[in-house]
């Protein structure tokens, strides 16, 4: 079982795939990682040597920046757009999306499950 | 598309020109401006600049952290009041019956 930055690896997959296990790690790292410490492309997780696993829990620590790590570096921007006051950080606090993007519909990521508001209707049935 | 980067940051020119005035007087006044539009840079920090949200004048004091942004980005055009449906709305409408 190879165990890299806290994450148990998928054994049967491919390395490059199952690198992708990791937060930070993408395909394009991935495949930069395996092409950069020459393990054969179609090697699954599990035949990994001792020494290989070694070379990439070395690299990852010094080259790159995954898991907890990168978890706390995002918190932290968002953390100093929430406190200098800008806008950004108000789209942040209150939770709805940051870029522009429309809000009458869709959002969803960010406003999360629909939540239906009712019409409030005055004391003779009229529309507000 | 992101700005040239052979322009540089696009700094407001009048805000600067009163900026540098008041760094050499040594002053610290509040300078009211429209210029929402101007990146903050580094020599106006510890400075309060009044920045216009096409209604009031939003004073706005200037930190580190704060350089890099626009001026605009700290004085929020829009106000929001209450989302119907709401418990403050409710309470809201008890008023108006």
């Amino acid at each position: 079982m190879a165990r890299i930055a806290g994450v148990d690896l998928p054994p049967n997959k491919k390395v490059e795939y199952g690198l992708t296990a990791i937060y930070g790690i993408g395909l394009r790292t991935a495949q930069r990682i395996v092409a950069h410490i020459g393990i054969n492309q179609s090697k699954r997780i599990k035949d990994l040597t001792d020494d290989e696993i070694t070379k990439i829990r070395k690299l990852l620590e010094s080259e790159y920046r995954v898991e907890g790590a990168l978890r706390a570096e995002i918190a932290a921007d968002i953390k100093r757009l929430i406190d200098i006051g800008c806008y950004r950080g108000h789209r942040h606090k209150i939770g709805l999306p940051v870029r522009g993007q429309r809000t009458r519909t869709n959002a969803r990521t960010r406003k999360g499950r629909k939540k239906t508001v009712s019409v409030y209707r005055g004391p003779r049935g009229e529309r507000k | 598309m992101s700005r040239a980067l052979k322009k540089g940051p696009y700094v407001d020119a009048k805000l600067m020109k009163k900026i540098t005035r008041l760094i050499d007087s040594g002053e610290k006044k509040i300078i009211k401006t429209w210029a929402r539009n101007s990146i903050i840079p580094p020599e106006f920090v510890g400075f309060t600049v009044a920045v216009h949200n096409g209604n009031r004048f939003i004073p706005v004091y200037i930190t580190e952290r704060m350089v890099g942004h626009k001026l605009g980005e700290f004085a929020s055009t829009r106000t929001f009041r209450i989302h119907s449906g709401t418990r403050k709305a409710e309470k809201e409408r008890e008023f108006e019956k």
